[in-house]
């Protein structure tokens, strides 16, 4: 088989298995099936994809044949396929959970067929090589997951809808606006063609468009002052719907920053970077202290989102500094991205464990619940593990990522950044052992309506909640005591990134046509 | 030609965030669709107005065309664009009147606390 229809298949599967649900509309059984076999299909091929992109370097797959620039390109580095294969353990394991928690209501209004296109849109998202595809798989990642908001039609996930669609249009027309552009200038869409010509382009126009692409992304990672859409709609729909988009919606905005930012914008760093960086610190602040104010154990999580996006922007943000050493930048990709993955992990697992906690109790809020840890401690040991993870503790995986992430800032010599970066980190334990004394430790109110549910045994359906919470709870252990391979593959990712000729000449741009502004007759603004 | 399109584009953003400030959900509505319409004729305007031959190559042809042609792409790109902002604000369409009809309010002014879920269930 030909290598590069590697890259086509994690976005075929789920298209294909959306399609077949849709087919079965009106059998949740088989639609139950097609969601299991469809997401292990996806996290199967998105593994391959991985191995792939590790032995023979990026993979690039022309889309019906067309050459680059003109056709579109799918093209996997390593971070697409690290990101791809999040994708796929994620869809794999909030699918086993959706078979316990999505009811009738869900099943049987589309719940898996728009699950199935929201990981094809996110898995095109990350492997397209053409910025306005790009694009188009933003607005299929987001048709499905404004569907998925609203699945069920609950008065609380009306007003978060509306913010939430309003505000991505606004980030989507934004980005865009930010493409014509881009088109205006180069006269091509092709990302790796794009980071080719902005080279040449003398223009103050380049550092605007870049601050569009970073308003437009921004919006989408959700980072300061563009964040306030998500604390109001991560909590509403049901909860393996924001598990799933707490771990990968944002990232791909993150994802895509990463993107443009290592790929095509880096001929102004000190100003691009730096208002990354002070962005990202904002953000991580902001974030913590809004989740510290907050009692719902859903909220809580949302808006710890949105501070844990600011470690992500700071490591891309510290390429900014002007005397950093070249091991440092090195490794503050690799730490961003390496957090990244970390985040998506432990963030998902903690929405799943505040399910179970709400089957259990019947409600997110944390003055209604307790008693957990006396009656259910394993319950209580699967919240402890990736709460600390998050808060960074060691040996979890968060710890490697934040220490990754803040020596980096230190070679930097960025103080007042890394000093956000580490208050940051002891309110976010704060946060989790508010979670931890309230809905864990503290007991029950006797006249608890649900106090019996804790005395009895997990039944079944319990168990295959408790699933997909296990697994992601030792891929944040593995991730943590068994790290070093994992680093070396960001290491590997940030060396891809940090030299954008690699990408540039794996996608093969000819060199008769690398200065369309001139050769060819119209092709494209001056 | 490109300084009236300038302006014209420019009228329809500040139009469109004017209305997408207010606070009826129907204005909201209506900001969006401009918005989408801004955004598309930005792309026109930026990838070059000028007049040239049909970007066609003679059936048989294998040389590129030696007179200026229009380029076809903004064309495609716009085209996919509406098709999928055509999409996009009919689900916003269907969004705002079920939020009205569950809410019972057309104010976004009222919209902010309806998330607060206080019963114990």
């Amino acid at each position: 088989m030909q290598l590069d229809l590697l890259v086509l298949f994690p976005v075929l599967l789920p298209m294909m298995a959306a399609a077949i649900s849709v087919i079965l509309w009106r059998s949740p059984l088989a639609q139950r099936i097609i969601g299991v076999v469809g997401t292990s299909g996806l996290l199967a091929a998105s593994i391959w994809l991985l191995v792939a992109t590790r032995r023979e370097g990026i993979i690039t797959m022309e889309m019906s044949g067309f050459p680059p620039p003109f056709g579109i390109v799918l093209v996997s580095d390593l971070l697409s396929a690290l990101m791809v294969l999040m994708v796929g353990i994620m869809g794999f394991t909030v699918v086993i959970y959706s078979l316990a928690t999505a009811g009738e209501e869900y099943e049987r209004f589309g719940y898996y067929p728009l699950m199935h296109l929201l990981h094809a849109g996110v898995a095109g998202a990350f492997l397209t090589g053409d910025i306005f595809n790009l694009y188009v798989w933003f607005e299929v990642m987001l048709v499905a997951s404004f569907a998925l908001l609203i699945l069920g039609g609950k008065r609380p996930q009306m007003e978060g809808a509306v913010k939430y669609v309003t505000i991505n249009l606004v980030s989507s027309m934004i980005l865009l606006t930010a493409i014509g552009l881009t088109y205006g200038l180069t006269g091509t869409l092709n990302m790796a063609h794009i980071a080719q010509t902005f080279q040449e382009v003398d223009s103050p126009m380049v550092t605007v468009v870049a601050m569009m692409y970073m308003v437009a992304f921004g919006i989408k990672a959700g980072s300061f002052p563009l964040f306030f859409w998500l604390p109001a709609s991560y909590h509403t729909p049901p909860v393996a719907v924001s598990a799933l988009f707490a771990g990968l919606l944002t990232k791909v905005g993150a994802y895509a920053l990463f993107r443009v930012f290592t790929l095509i914008f880096t001929q102004d760093v000190e100003f691009t970077h730096n208002i990354l960086l002070w962005a990202g610190a904002i953000t991580m602040l902001t974030g913590v202290l809004g989740a510290a104010a907050q009692f719902e154990f859903r909220r809580i999580l949302s808006i710890h989102i949105i501070s844990q996006i600011g470690y992500m922007l700071m490591a891309l943000g510290l390429l900014a500094s002007p005397d950093i050493p070249e091991e440092a930048a090195h490794l503050a990709i690799a730490g961003g991205i390496f957090y990244i993955i970390h985040n998506i992990v432990v963030k998902t697992n903690l929405f799943l464990v505040s399910g179970v906690v709400y089957r259990l109790l019947g409600s997110y809020q944390l003055k209604d619940l307790g008693g957990i840890y006396r009656h259910k401690p394993f319950l209580a040991f699967l919240f402890f593990v990736p709460a600390l993870s998050l808060a960074g503790l060691p040996p979890l995986s968060g710890f490697f990522a934040k220490f990754a992430v803040i020596r980096a800032g230190l070679e930097a010599y960025q103080g007042v950044v890394v000093a956000f970066a580490l208050v940051t980190g002891l309110l976010t334990l704060y946060s989790m052992v508010k979670i931890w004394m309230y809905a864990f430790w503290s007991p029950l109110d006797d006249d608890h309506p649900r106090k019996h549910k804790l005395t009895e045994p997990n039944d079944a359906t319990t168990w295959v909640m408790y699933t997909p919470i296990i697994l992601l709870l030792i891929c944040t252990v593995v991730l943590g005591i068994y790290s070093e391979p994992f680093f070396e593959l960001t290491l590997a990712s940030a060396a891809e990134l940090l030299d954008p000729s690699q990408y540039i000449e794996a996608v093969g741009i000819a060199d008769e046509i690398s200065h369309p502004i001139e050769d060819l007759p119209a092709g494209g603004g001056e | 030609m490109e300084p009236l399109m300038a302006f014209v584009v420019g009228g329809l953003f500040a139009a469109a965030i004017y209305m997408i400030l207010r606070r009826s959900i129907i204005k909201l509505v209506i900001g969006l669709i401009l918005l989408s319409n801004a955004a598309n004729l930005a792309i026109f305007t930026a990838a070059g107005m000028r007049e040239g031959a049909p970007p066609l190559i003679p059936a048989g042809g294998v040389e590129p065309m030696i007179t200026p042609s229009a380029d076809p792409l903004p064309q495609a790109l716009i085209l996919t664009a509406i098709v999928i902002a055509f999409g996009v604000l009919a689900f916003a369409v269907v969004l705002i009147h079920r939020a009205y009809e569950i809410v019972g309010v057309d104010d976004l002014d009222e919209m902010n606390t309806t998330d607060e879920t206080k019963e114990l269930k």
